[in-house]
């Protein structure tokens, strides 16, 4: 059964996170402890953007925010203010996740070979769940970001096989 | 000199944010055209005349590689600056592009003296 180190995965998710956060938005923003959480339906308040790979190697990310985060990050990223979510921040979350992920991607690319990312789509709203059909298992990474808190989850696994990413010791969720 | 630029890329977020790097990168706009896909910038080029064109590579309906190559087809385009700005990393893609016409290849994300980096000496 193949796995992708989780190590390396969330190394290149910390690295791209911080590539865009520094370069694009100017807000700092702290890593967490990246953990492994289970691939359950979940209940969600807030904004997710989502966004599959596709390869010789498929995944699926997901990057989860308060919507006063979301207004704060598309207001650092168009210069403007936002006091609530609208289609400029929905927007700018989308983009966001497409220029981590895509870092991701391109990171990976040199080891799994050629990858494909989706469109980015941006949810906002309260009391929904989500579930991603085939993911077992998430890599969870937390940053702080502005005295909140974000999450990047990505499942990584090889296209057509039934391998799951390798765990790290499961824990609480803070 | 005053420049009339089309902005080629899915994302409304990041036309805005080109406009204003542009600005930072000391470029003089003129008229702005925006697209979101390689159809609609061609489109837009059959009514307005450009001095630089700036393209993402991955949109739907027509990516910027496939409108990158059509352009270089056109006689009245042959010679506009075009720089890809993309999230697409891999050298292949690089040099796709660049085989393909590109004058410059920017990743995302970027800064403004990024983008002033790769206008220099082409407008």
């Amino acid at each position: 059964m193949e796995f992708y180190d989780q190590d390396v995965l969330v190394s290149k998710i910390r690295a791209a996170t911080d590539d865009v956060f520094s370069t694009m938005l100017g807000i700092p923003i702290t890593p967490g402890e990246a953990f492994a959480a289970e691939g359950h339906a979940e209940s969600f308040d807030g904004v997710i953007a989502l966004a599959g790979l596709t390869g010789t190697w498929i995944g699926s990310a997901r990057i989860a925010c308060s919507p006063h985060l979301a207004c704060r990050l598309a207001g650092a990223m168009l210069a403007s203010e936002y006091p609530s979510v609208n289609e400029d921040v929905l927007d700018a979350v989308a983009e966001l996740t497409n220029m981590i992920v895509g870092n991701v991607k391109s990171a990976l690319e040199d080891e799994l070979g050629p990858m494909g990312i989706g469109i980015p789509t941006v949810i906002f709203g309260r009391n929904y769940r989500t579930r991603s059909a085939g993911v077992s298992e998430w890599v969870v990474v937390p940053f702080e970001c502005a005295a909140e808190r974000f999450e990047i989850k990505f499942a990584l696994m090889p296209n057509g096989k039934a391998g799951v990413v390798r765990s790290l010791e499961m824990q609480e969720a803070v | 000199m005053v420049l009339d630029v089309l902005i080629v890329d899915d994302s409304a977020a990041i036309r805005k944010i080109l406009q204003r790097v542009l600005v930072q990168a000391d470029v003089q706009l003129g008229t702005v055209h925006e697209a979101s896909d390689g159809h609609e910038a061609l489109e837009k080029l059959k009514t307005g005349k450009v001095h630089l064109i700036l393209s993402d590579i991955n949109m739907p309906n027509m990516d910027g590689l496939e409108l990158l190559a059509k352009l270089r087809q056109q006689e009245s385009l042959h010679s506009v600056p075009i720089i890809m700005v993309t999230t697409e990393g891999s050298q292949n893609k690089v040099l796709q592009a660049l085989q393909l016409g590109a004058n410059g290849y920017v990743r995302k994300p970027f800064t403004a003296e990024q983008i002033k980096e790769k206008l220099a000496g082409l407008i």
